[in-house]
């Protein structure tokens, strides 16, 4: 399966000028590095910061959507005439109506649009009806005034019944999605045969949901042909130019904005069909709509990362070899993709060294929400088997778990045709880690208190991106007064974007960067960037900030070396003054620098050069974690976890280490709580839509016993500021990591994720059976 | 349940809620909300855009309007006040997204009717500012960096401040508890439960 790219620009990209000069790398610094608190902090903390859904504009009207009640119906009839008679509505969009009819929605790669409204409902949740009403509470008495008369038809709720015989077929032509995506090299049979251990077994994992708190949706406003957006995504530039196709309008006449944003994990990479509708019933109003999805909708409708059920054989040598690994994953989009599905064997192929791999994925559709990117594509899945295995393969030869990971570290990119690595910190991540953990130790405790049993477990990954790449244009101001502002089009999703780069511009131009000004995600007055996914931001704009700030300084410094006949060799650029190197009583303020008094301005642009040719630019990480279950209720109580990463250069340790701590809590829930229930086998619907029976972490469910360990191998390959990306690993190996402390701790495996109270009663029933 | 209002504490009422109740009669007021039983006349139904005036005490402010009975006030507050600090998460009492301050405890805006919360005294996350300064709770917020995208930090800080209203000096235990009915996805906890300690010993004028 090809990687996901929604967070790329699909073809190789030569447009963006090379960049001028590359400043070296740096050696040591002053902010960048530092432990600094967020820039925007006041903002996010006093309630100031204005959010998408906070936008209310004059004369605003509130949208809502009617959806498909049934994972699988063809409508019969709609009546609106009831709805559009009530008082407060101003418009209402059905499957027919003149101003939706020949909308469509465009599907992931390859598939054909469908219609922003359908007569067909394949999900649960699938659109159905709009309205724009003067109050939310309108709009919704409207929803229920829509008469409509469904044909039931039976669902598929589950991605082991799809293919079974007589399974209902979600689409015309059955419900296979495509062909089986396969991988080979070597071969398995011979790896096997070398073996001295091989070992074969089930896993499953269910669908997460994204659920980040800010809901999905939008305010839109029309001036005449002009459109402007207010949405909660992860980047202005790619759902402008989403609305311009879908919308048939001039990328000038589409602007969005996305200033602050709260939280997307993938879900927002992208518009969806409810801010279209929200648009549709603007212009057909004349007014403003602001229309944001409730949880139930969000829940429903806005992604999830798909389940899967994976078959995992491995063979290893008794020193820890391991001769081959084949692997076979089946796994559902739901009715459509919307990108995300895959790469739930990419850890299998490339994490360790391995000769002879051979992996099968299968596709299939089901009646159920469309997937989407979410935190790291098909890594968790993957590494839960993965993880799991290597544990079990341990276990098998007599061997510690991290001895057998560490016999088996590559240097290279095996599925990228044996690619070095620019750097990888695998080997540093689990020794360093583990040193820091206190894995020997914490490893040979005794396991058993009463029916509270303990257990530590591990976990190691790679991610598949993280290096980023173009294209990325900056532009940095220094004003007259010697104050200074940045300008960049990328979003920040509440990982410090903001800040990061405020601290890589003060670290080039000695200056405080609390005092600098960013301006950010905003079509109408950034220039054009990649959405924030993938791991990838950091390391696309923090080059292009760099190389901005450079320029803004080296001008400085050539008016400085102009103006007072010095060598610029000899100038460097400290607190609002050029500075000699071998005189320092020969220092110029910039504020009186000519060419700056005159010109008012001083503009910088960067642009992001591309990687290194040839080889790989990859984050790593290994997470260890200590658990306890209590064997009577089957509870399982995290009590510490450790994260050690290779994300190159950290630029900002306290948003790093948030980062990873909230990665880390977000696995928590992966592995113990986590999981769309689907009523299988009856009606198809979701059973656990909302955050009372949908389970994500609270303040108790994560422990306080948290640390972050930084493998900086100074990557000065990668990129000039050295930082390779962090978001994703940060969840990628927790849930394994937890389901081998687990076993560590009851000696028992529960290979179908989420790893619940009840699951574990009944391995520990199903134990004491065969004891 | 509301307080009663006692007009002679408000003089600058115009109208009370008893007055207008009486004024408007039959068909004026939400049986289910439970300001009901305090009206002369109880009607069965209220029309859904048939308003009632209320006075809400909002972050030391009086503000005067009409709402429908059905409003909650989370929505009053963001949708016809734009006090927008106080977010939407749910809007049925799982996510702590909305919490404020009423008469001093933490409660979810979206579980409370507009009209529930008059004569109540309403804090949102914009009145612990001192003016443009920031409260000892979002201070420690800020240094610890308790928060990823900032959107339910509103919420967060709110039930910060009412538990070390409540208890002063919490324990990790009393921490995990107080803040567990505010989910954040970022899942920015670990800083959330410093942050709440370093908020505890500002509010003694200890630790900066």
């Amino acid at each position: 399966m090809t990687p996901d790219k929604k967070y790329w620009v699909e073809e190789p990209v030569p447009e963006t000028p090379a960049p001028s000069e590359y400043p070296a790398p740096w050696k040591n610094t002053e902010v960048v590095g530092t432990r600094l608190p967020r820039i925007d902090a006041y903002e996010r903390v006093s309630g100031t910061a204005v959010f998408p859904s906070d936008i209310v504009l004059p004369n605003m009207l509130y949208g809502a959507v009617l959806r498909s009640p049934h994972a699988h119906a063809q409508i019969k009839k709609i009546d609106a005439a009831a709805a559009e008679a009530m008082s407060g509505v101003q418009a209402i969009l059905v499957p027919t109506s003149p101003e939706v009819r020949d909308v469509r929605w465009p599907l992931y790669r390859g598939a054909d649009p469908v219609p922003l409204l359908s007569e067909t409902c394949r999900f649960e949740g699938e659109p159905i009806a709009a309205v724009a009403a003067e109050t939310p509470q309108q709009a919704a008495d409207a929803l229920r005034a829509i008469e409509i008369e469904y044909y039931v038809l039976p669902p598929v709720a589950d991605e082991r019944d799809a293919l079974a015989d007589g399974a209902p077929a979600v689409h015309d032509g059955g419900n296979r999605a495509g062909d089986p995506d396969r991988y080979q090299r070597g071969d398995v049979e011979a790896g096997f045969a070398a073996a001295e251990v091989v070992l074969e077994r089930s896993y499953h994992m269910e669908y997460q949901i994204h659920a980040p708190m800010e809901l999905h949706g939008c305010v839109a406003q029309w001036d005449g042909n002009r459109l402007t957006v207010w949405e909660s995504l992860q980047g202005a530039f790619s759902i402008q130019e989403q609305y311009a196709r879908i919308l048939g309008l001039p990328l000038a006449n589409v602007r969005v904005v996305n200033t602050y944003m709260g939280g997307g994990f993938g879900s927002k990479l992208q518009t969806s069909r409810a801010s279209i509708l929200a648009c549709l019933l603007a212009k057909m109003t004349a007014r403003p709509v602001k229309l944001f999805a409730t949880r139930e909708e969000a829940m429903l409708v806005t992604g999830n990362r798909p389940g899967v059920d994976i078959r995992l054989k491995a063979g290893v040598t008794k020193e820890g070899a391991l001769t081959a690994l084949e692997f076979s994953g089946l796994s559902s989009a739901g009715a459509f993709s919307e990108g995300g599905a895959g790469l739930n064997d990419w850890l299998v192929k490339d994490l360790y060294t391995c000769a002879n791999v051979k992996c099968e994925n299968l596709l299939v559709h089901i009646n159920a929400g469309p997937c989407r990117p979410f935190r790291a594509p098909g890594h968790p899945q993957g590494a839960w088997a993965l993880e799991q295995m290597m544990d079990d393969l341990a276990v098998a030869i007599g061997m510690d778990p991290i001895e057998l990971r560490l016999k088996n570290v590559p240097a290279v990119s095996q599925v990228r045709g044996g690619q070095p690595y620019t750097t990888t910190g695998l080997k540093q991540c689990m020794v360093e880690g583990a040193e820091k953990f206190g894995w020997k130790i914490a490893r040979k405790a005794p396991k058993a208190d009463g029916h509270i049993r303990r257990g530590v477990g591990m976990g190691a990954c790679l991610w598949i991106a993280g290096g980023g790449g173009p294209p990325s244009t900056i532009i940095v101001k220094m004003y007259s007064d010697g104050s200074v502002n940045l300008n960049m089009g990328a979003s920040d999703l509440g990982t410090g974007t903001r800040t990061v780069m405020a601290m890589v511009v003060a670290e080039e131009l000695g200056i405080d960067p609390a005092g600098i000004q960013v301006e950010n995600a905003d079509t109408g007055t950034t220039q054009f960037a990649t959405s924030s996914g993938g791991s990838k931001t950091v390391p696309t704009e923090s080059p292009a900030v760099r190389e901005a700030a450079y320029n803004v300084k080296k001008q400085l410094l050539e008016m400085a070396a102009d103006e007072h006949d010095l060598d610029i060799d000899d100038l460097m650029l400290t607190g609002g003054a050029v500075v000699s190197r071998s005189d320092p009583n020969a220092k110029f303020p910039v504020t009186e620098l000519q060419g700056l008094r005159r010109r008012r301005v001083v503009v910088g642009i960067g642009y992001r050069g591309p990687n290194p040719e040839g080889k790989v630019v990859n984050p790593f990480a290994a997470q260890f974690c200590e658990v306890e279950v209590n064997t009577r209720t089957g509870e399982v109580r995290v009590l510490r976890f450790l994260g050690a990463h290779d994300s190159g250069r950290v630029l900002n340790r306290l948003t790093f280490d948030n980062q990873v701590f909230g990665g880390i809590s977000m696995g928590i829930g992966y592995a113990l709580t986590e999981g769309r229930v689907l009523d299988r086998g009856q009606t198809g619907k979701m059973v656990n839509a909302n955050f009372h029976d949908y389970k994500i972490p609270t303040a108790m469910d994560v422990p306080a016993d948290m640390s972050s360990v930084v493998v900086d191998l100074q990557d000065t390959e990668c990129n000039t500021t050295g930082a390779k990306g962090v978001g994703e690993p940060v969840t990628i190996p927790t849930a394994a990591a937890v389901a081998n402390a687990i076993y560590d701790a009851i000696g028992v495996r529960v290979p179908d994720g989420p790893i619940t109270p009840g699951k574990i009663l009944e391995v520990l029933a199903g134990q004491e059976k065969e004891a | 349940m509301p307080r009663k209002i006692d007009p002679k504490k408000e003089p600058d009422k115009g109208v009370t809620r008893r007055g207008f109740l009486g004024s408007v009669g039959a068909g004026a007021v939400a049986a289910a909300t439970g300001v009901a039983h305090r009206a002369e006349a109880v009607p069965e139904i209220t029309e859904p855009d048939e308003m009632v005036q209320v006075a809400l005490r909002i972050n030391g402010r009086t503000h005067r309007l009409l709402v429908e009975p059905r409003w909650t006030l989370l929505f009053v507050l963001r949708e016809r006040l734009a006090l927008t600090g106080t977010k939407v998460g749910c809007e049925r009492g799982e996510c702590g997204s909305c919490t404020v301050l009423i008469d001093g405890r933490t409660r979810y805006a979206c579980m409370t009717l507009a009209v529930e919360a008059e004569g109540t005294e309403i804090t949102t996350v914009e009145g612990l500012l001192d003016g443009e300064e920031l409260g000892e709770v979002q201070q420690a917020f800020v240094m610890e960096d308790a928060f990823q995208c900032g959107y339910c930090t509103s919420g967060q800080v709110v039930a910060a401040e009412g538990l070390l209203r409540a208890n002063p000096s919490p324990t990790l235990n009393d921490i995990r508890h107080g803040m567990s009915g505010n989910l954040c996805r970022c899942a920015a906890y670990v800083h959330i439960f410093k942050a709440v300690d370093h908020a505890a010993e500002l509010k003694k004028g200890g630790r900066q």
